[in-house]
């Protein structure tokens, strides 16, 4: 729309990533690093995810909506899939990173305790994910145009900053829940974490009004973007 | 590590590969749903002389108006005091482009641009973006030649212009040409922007963003001045403007040797002239059918007719066919003629020049007399006088045996704007211009966007089809080609042609239509198709053969367009069509026969076209040898680099990055300014919240693993 909505949807979308970022990683630069890693991992999944779904797409009839449509929702869903495994990934590395942190420190404990890392982790992928999802519509908000010509709502903008910002916080939470399960061994916390964010997925995907439609081409559009982005690296 | 590493490095392989297969590329999809882009847009653009500029300008990133439909007299007032929605995008009926409305909107801040519908619907009775006295400065009319003939004192050539071309409009404006497009833009706004009862639309509202920034501004010496200091002092010099420029086509019935310049010895020359271009108020759009076809057709059908006889019995003076291009821009091919002859740099001079005759608009005859216009002061020269009269008898006994009279005005009356003014402020040389008017112009519509086929009543029966349509004989066609009978015949007889050989020169209708079918109707046809180069006719994105008629605009020539201006092309294979023959070279020795004996590129040009096309639809391209020449057509200003000057045309366009159109929604300010504050809100709380929750973490986090620090 203009200046001043980009820099409101800018700020309800990053307001708190950045606060939490400010105030409580900033200062410490193994947690900026393991933020940073976090991150990178998010990325790693969703370029796998996306070109799994790329070729899947290529490989079949463009012709056929539904089938678009369909590989679409299966997309989303393996992409979920794989930034949980990831997560995980993500786990093991950080649990062989501490032996050698403990290590190298001047105590005898690690300068940073998993449940840090854990916290810090979600950030990274929250951070990363709502960067990838709302950048692009931030750039587009800094017309002077608005949503609606085709009769979809005008309050985009505003529901993609909010989703951006629940995404971001349930990334962190998440990442906190699934380092505990995987110390603590609790299977059942990592299957409610897993779930919980597919059930997230799937509500974007069934939508009950016409931002979530757009939503869907935008999920579309951002797989696309994330293999041009990977062409210019 | 190690594996992740490898594993990494295969899915980059497996990305590039992908990628490189994948070529498409895609915009954002939220863009795509925000905006429509409108792809057919046809622009006002800058034009500069050397005071002025002229034409239409918008900012630098586009100017943005919620839009409005100027239908009736309180759409106006609307749009320039009640509107609560400033400024608007005013999309213009036809019958309201008119003066009045555009300068008063020119006067208002509430106006951010226009888009006009150009249709048929509506359309006033006249209307013509010309000034009233066209090219009144570089004529041969001034304070010290014919001081009471001079602007247009005794005789208003177009009371019916306007002069909107020669405004200067500080907002975009734009034609809406396609009605599809039209029916977009009127449905978004029905939708979102009508009012309902009275009362003002609510947000969100249709609005329409049009990008056409310029890049010269002020006048033609600035702009000049500035592209030199790029050039000089800049890494990535950047030309800001561009002398409008092209080509003017000759022939002669005897053939000319170019390769000698100055006075060509025994060589008396009667010139026939017309223009070749036209303009109208938006970019590149001039049908002109009226104002530049009816003399070209006339001129070409005149040349067809001539020729035969010529080579037959070869009259004792030689007849010097010309068309002159720029002509609406301060007699840009002209004075550059008239320049060259004076240098000797051309292959005649202005003492070799025996009598001018002109074709001006000579379409919308009706059945009645043309008339020849002469001028007044040269007259008072005895010798020139006799001349003149000598041709005005000429033409009368040519018009004897034909279906048209010919007359002259009996008062003392200028010249209309014409080519032959320029001739006369180099010299005195006898001339007329023949025109279908008396006075003022018969064409209601001149130098603009309706001056079509139409306006020279050009109709065909339903139920033909275009190749039945290219040959079919309007009245239109027959008309011109009596005129071109005449101007054959006349000109014969002012070559000093004997009166015998007069009754074999006759122009032919079918001619004459299969031109009036080219020019005005759908240039590609079949028979313009024979007459060109075979590259030329081959679908592509820089064929000259698009659909529909020639637009006669003289655009910015070779250094910038590519190839030679469509018309003058279109021009030039004709005549080499009408009056070369057709030799056996091949296409290696057409391009190039300077090696071979029997062949002169002095005095003739070779032409490699496509050739008629056979009973099995291919076509045997061949080889026709022509005196038909190309000669610039830059105006001697920006040679001799006196870009303020008065006394030739100093007309350049300005350059331009891009120029489009989209249409879009717009939220109200209201929800803009909410949405920067929740946005402001969230971040002052969750600062606010994070650096209490942080500095209280301690307490609130503590774990087994951590010693507590002494908190008292």
């Amino acid at each position: 729309m203009t200046v001043a909505v980009f820099f409101g949807c800018a700020f309800i979308a990053f307001g708190p990533a950045f606060s939490l970022f400010v105030f409580t990683i900033a200062r410490d630069p193994l947690r900026v690093i393991i933020l940073i890693a976090g991150a990178f991992f998010w990325l790693l999944s969703l370029l796998l995810s996306s070109l799994v779904w790329f070729i899947s797409i290529k490989a079949s009839n463009s012709q056929d909506l539904r089938l678009q449509r369909d590989l679409l929702i299966f997309g989303v869903f393996f992409s979920v899939l794989l930034q949980e495994v990831f997560r995980f990934a993500y786990y093991r590395l950080l649990r062989k990173a501490t032996e050698g942190l403990a290590a190298i420190s001047d105590e005898d404990t690690s300068a940073i305790s998993v449940r840090q890392m854990a916290y810090v982790a979600g950030l990274g992928f929250g951070i990363m994910s709502g960067a990838f999802s709302m950048i692009n519509v931030l750039s587009d908000s800094l017309g002077p145009g608005t949503v609606g010509i085709f009769g979809d709502s005008q309050y985009y903008f505003i529901t993609a900053a909010l989703m951006t910002l629940a995404l971001t916080l349930l990334h962190t939470f998440w990442g906190v829940l699934f380092f505990e399960g995987c110390e603590k061994s609790r299977w059942w916390v990592i299957a409610a974490v897993v779930s919980l964010h597919l059930l997230v997925a799937g509500l974007v995907m069934f939508p009950l009004d016409a931002a979530g439609e757009l939503h869907i081409t935008r999920a579309s559009h951002y797989c696309f973007t994330f293999i041009h982005t990977a062409r210019v690296i | 590590m190690r594996k992740m590493g490898y594993l990494i490095s295969i899915n980059c392989v497996k990305l590039l590969i992908t990628a490189l297969l994948y070529t498409c590329v895609c915009s954002s999809s939220v863009e795509q749903k925000i905006y429509v882009e409108l792809n057919q847009t046809v622009p006002c653009v800058r034009l500069l002389n050397a005071t002025h500029q002229i034409g239409c300008q918008s900012s630098m990133s586009g100017d943005t108006g919620v839009l409005h439909v100027l239908e009736t007299e309180s759409d106006l007032d609307w749009i320039l005091s009640s509107g609560p929605h400033p400024p608007y995008m005013v999309i213009l009926e036809t019958a309201f482009f008119n003066r009045s409305v555009m300068m008063r909107m020119k006067n208002s801040s509430r106006v951010s641009g226009v888009a006009v519908i150009i249709s048929k619907t509506g359309l006033a009775h006249d209307f013509s973006p010309h000034t009233t006295c066209p090219n009144q400065n570089t004529g041969v009319y001034s304070e010290r030649y014919g001081s009471d003939l001079a602007n247009c004192n005794v005789t208003v050539w177009n009371p019916l212009g306007n002069g909107l071309s020669y405004e200067d409009f500080p907002f975009p404006v734009f034609a809406l040409k396609d009605e599809n497009q039209t029916q977009v833009i009127r449905k978004c706004y029905e939708d979102h922007n009508q009012r309902v009862n009275g009362s003002a639309p609510q947000y969100p509202l249709c609005a329409m963003q049009l990008f056409s920034h310029m890049h010269a501004a002020t006048d033609t010496v600035t702009c000049m001045r500035r592209t030199d200091l790029q050039n000089r002092f800049g890494i990535n010099p950047e030309v800001l403007c561009d002398p409008l420029s092209d080509f003017n086509v000759w022939t002669s019935s005897r053939a000319l040797n170019i390769s000698s310049k100055g006075h060509a010895v025994n060589e008396s020359v009667v010139i026939a002239a017309t223009r070749l271009d036209g303009r109208s108020f938006f970019w590149e759009q001039a049908p002109a059918a009226e104002g530049t076809v009816s003399g070209i057709i006339t001129l070409l059908a005149a040349v067809h007719a001539l020729y035969p006889v010529t080579q037959e019995a070869p009259p004792p003076r030689n007849i010097f066919f010309t068309f002159f291009q720029g002509e609406a821009f301060d007699y840009i091919g002209s004075s550059k003629m008239v320049y060259d002859m004076e240098k000797n740099d051309f292959v005649i001079d202005l003492n070799n020049v025996h009598s001018m005759l002109e074709i001006g608009q000579v379409g919308l005859r009706s059945g009645r007399s043309l008339w020849m216009h002469s001028d007044p002061v040269s007259r008072k020269n005895d010798d020139v006088n006799a001349e003149v009269l000598e041709m005005m008898t000429r033409m009368r006994s040519a018009a004897a045996g034909l279906n048209v009279s010919v007359a002259h005005p009996s008062f003392t009356q200028a010249l209309p704007p014409s080519s032959l003014q320029r001739f006369l402020r180099a010299g005195l040389i006898p001339g007329l211009v023949l025109a279908d008017h008396q006075t003022s112009f018969n064409n209601r519509y001149y130098e603009s966007m309706y001056d079509d086929a139409e306006n020279l009543q050009v109709t065909y029966p339903p139920d033909l089809s275009p190749d039945e349509q290219l040959v079919y004989e309007t009245d239109a066609a027959k008309s011109l080609a009596e005129v071109a009978t005449l101007v054959a015949r006349s000109l014969y007889l002012q070559a000093g042609g004997e009166n015998s050989s007069l009754s074999n020169i006759t122009a032919d209708p079918k001619i004459v239509a299969q031109l009036l079918y080219s020019f005005v109707i759908q240039k590609n046809n079949s028979w313009l198709r024979s007459l060109l180069p075979p590259e030329v006719t081959k679908k592509g994105v820089n064929s000259l053969l698009s659909s529909g008629p020639p637009q006669f605009y003289i655009g910015l020539g070779p250094r910038v367009h590519g190839p030679v201006h469509s018309v003058t092309r279109f021009v030039q294979y004709i005549l080499a069509n009408l009056t070369g023959t057709v030799t056996n070279l091949t296409e290696n020795q057409c391009q190039d026969p300077s090696e071979l004996s029997s062949e002169n590129k002095d005095l003739f040009s070779y032409f490699w076209v496509s050739g008629p096309v056979s009973v099995n639809s291919s076509s045997e391209p061949l080889c026709v040898r022509a005196s038909v020449r190309l000669s610039e057509a830059v105006s001697p200003a920006f040679e001799l680099l006196e870009y303020g000057s008065r006394d030739y045309s100093t007309w350049t366009e300005s350059r331009w990055k891009s120029i489009r159109a989209r249409i879009f929604l717009v939220a109200s300010r209201e929800l803009e300014m909410l949405t920067l504050g929740v946005g402001v809100a969230v971040l002052l709380l969750s600062l606010l919240a994070t650096y209490f929750i942080s500095s209280k973490a301690e307490l609130l986090f503590s774990s087994a693993h951590d010693t507590p620090t002494t908190a008292y």
